[in-house]
């Protein structure tokens, strides 16, 4: 009796975990490990008598390859000028949304709104804004002596890579702006009144008591968005499909159109490895660093 | 806090400029994809860049319903959003019952396995997964696409149902076994009807990923007659990529079911992205 109790607590959160655990393992973990073990082959889909184990060939090729530290440099940027837009104005948003204000409600639904929109849906709709043939940003740009004249800065390798950012700020602002929201809501009230009965102004306010209280929410959601932005390719693959000349290549959309394109996947497996080692580094050091910071 | 807007004029100026701002922004662009899709061909390119057009026509809407396949991409996409929003809740609320309510062994690393899932590079298993389901005959299937969605989604939709179980107190199911019910009895009909608006929300979040997924159907799917509507429009704006009013009557029908989810979701977004965390 004792026995097949024991055995009935061992085993009923199981019954209701398989069902996950297998598809888990079926569709992510176990094609994990075999897309490790692609980037040690040759497998190319459109050349099917050169395939076999080749050891580190791929990665000696990507040493070597020109596109790969473009593709690495065009990831810091994207990553990094993304990350800053949206984390400045989603905190401002939440800032915003945290005060009263008459239609507080419908605003906030509104402005929510570019996060449901679909991704491959809101990176058509920036490629058109940015062409001038039927978009104003062109015209306006030119207008405003950014541009010496309304030309689509998609198909400028120098400015390219803004166009993807600009419609990832406005796709991710939402989710920093609801994170960060979340996070002030917790923050006691009777420390904004104790600030005030001392006469402290707005600013003040928020450096002591609004930015200390955010920071482990802000250093967790921006880390995490790190590594979901760098790995983020749909944006850049539908409106610049990684051109002009490579410009806006970054590390992801090179995976997908090595495979897609080339259907070469051992090479796509080696960079794809390449792009998972640099970013449990990363990952690591924002760890260490947290840890460090926080025994001070 | 509203006391110190009250003390200085200039706040406010700048708070509802901050404000008209921050709407503009969120809904020119799809004002602008509505503006094109009724703005009538003749006048797209005289008008190209005016705000308002001085005409309107719905002609973009009808050739896209009735002369494009954009309807059969419509309905496969639909198939696929719900199969996945279906398959995913149903599974994800069994995984996040189990974390919510069972203390075991192996607990911490299956959470650890699922948080790394949402970590690396999803791409990263896009040639395995091609080569797997190439391996079962099941390209160019509505199928493979669900059950490759409904996997990618389990571990965020397991995440949030358990938020969710978390705030339904353990009392009542433990007086309902006390009762004489089993566990599964208890968990039907007294948790599941509690329930009802996390499932829901969580029908929400999957459907919007699942209907807005592009690369791994580009890879999966390369027939007509299976396309999704990403998959659809992509390949339609790469081969008529003049059509500019048929291009964006089509985003905006595509808009549409998201917009319906996200309405209904909206109010569990502060609750929902903040369980997982991890999850645009």
């Amino acid at each position: 009796m004792r026995r097949s109790l024991y055995l009935k607590y061992l085993v009923e959160p199981f019954i209701y975990l398989s069902p996950s655990i297998f598809l888990i393992g079926a569709v992510m973990m176990i094609p994990l490990i075999v897309g490790i073990s692609y980037s040690f082959q040759a497998i190319e889909l459109l050349n099917p008598f050169n395939t076999g184990w080749v050891g580190f060939e791929n990665y000696i090729a990507l040493w070597g390859d020109r596109k790969f530290w473009i593709a690495l440099e065009n990831t810091f940027f994207w990553t990094f000028w993304s990350i800053f837009f949206q984390f400045l104005l989603g905190l401002g948003l939440a800032m915003l949304l945290n005060t009263d204000f008459f239609g507080k409600r419908l605003f906030q639904a509104l402005v929510f709104l570019p996060w449901a929109v679909p991704t491959f849906l809101s990176a058509l709709t920036w490629a058109w804004l940015f062409n001038p043939v039927i978009g104003p940003l062109p015209h306006w740009l030119s207008a405003l002596g950014v541009l010496p004249e309304p030309y689509n800065i998609l198909g400028d390798p120098e400015l390219a890579m803004w166009g993807p950012i600009v419609a990832n700020i406005w796709f991710g602002v939402p989710f920093f702006a609801i994170t960060l929201l979340a996070a002030l809501r917790s923050i006691p009230g009777e420390l904004y009144e104790a600030a005030q009965i001392d006469g402290a102004s707005p600013w003040q306010t928020f450096m002591k008591i609004t930015l200390p209280f955010l920071a482990p929410m802000i250093a967790i959601t921006v880390m995490l968005r790190t590594i979901w932005i760098a790995n983020f390719a749909d944006l850049i693959f539908v409106m610049t499909g990684g051109g002009p000349a490579n410009s806006t290549q970054i590390l992801s959309t090179y995976i997908f159109t090595t495979a897609f394109r080339k259907l070469d996947f051992g090479y796509a497996s080696a960079i794809a490895v390449a792009l998972l080692v640099i970013l449990l580094v990363y990952a690591l050091i924002v760890l260490w660093l947290r840890k460090k910071l926080v025994k001070v | 806090m509203p006391a110190v807007s009250r003390r200085h004029p200039g706040l406010v100026i700048g708070k509802y400029l901050a404000l008209a701002f921050y709407l503009t922004f969120a809904l020119f662009p799809l004002y602008w994809l509505l503006k094109i899709a009724v703005t009538p061909d003749a006048l797209i390119f005289s008008e190209g860049t005016r705000l308002v057009p001085s005409a309107i026509s719905f002609d973009n809407f009808v050739t896209v319903i009735f002369q494009t396949d954009f309807l059969a991409y419509f309905k496969n996409s639909l198939i696929v959003s719900l199969g996945t929003a279906f398959f995913t809740t149903l599974i994800a609320a069994g995984a996040g019952y189990a974390f919510s309510r069972f203390v075991f062994k192996g607990k911490r690393i299956i959470i650890a396995i699922m948080l790394i899932t949402q970590m690396f590079p999803l791409l990263m298993i896009i040639a395995p997964v091609y080569k797997i389901v190439a391996d079962f005959g099941l390209l160019n299937s509505l199928t493979s696409l669900i059950i490759v969605y409904t996997a990618f989604n389990i571990p965020f939709a397991t995440f949030l149902m358990q938020s969710f179980f978390d705030g339904i107190p353990k009392d009542l199911e433990e007086a309902a076994m006390i009762d004489g019910c089993t566990r599964f009895q208890a968990l039907r009909q007294v948790i599941f009807p509690l329930t009802l608006p996390g499932l829901g929300a969580t029908l929400g979040f999957v459907f919007t990923a699942a209907w807005s997924e592009l690369l791994f159907a580009l890879m999966l799917i390369s027939k007509n007659d299976t396309m999704t509507f990403p998959v659809g429009l992509l390949t339609f704006v790469s081969k008529f990529s003049v059509d500019w009013g048929q291009m964006m009557a089509a985003g905006v029908l595509a808009l549409i079911p998201s917009c319906l989810f996200f309405i209904f979701i909206q109010r569990y977004l502060v609750q929902g992205l903040t369980s997982g965390a991890v999850k645009g």
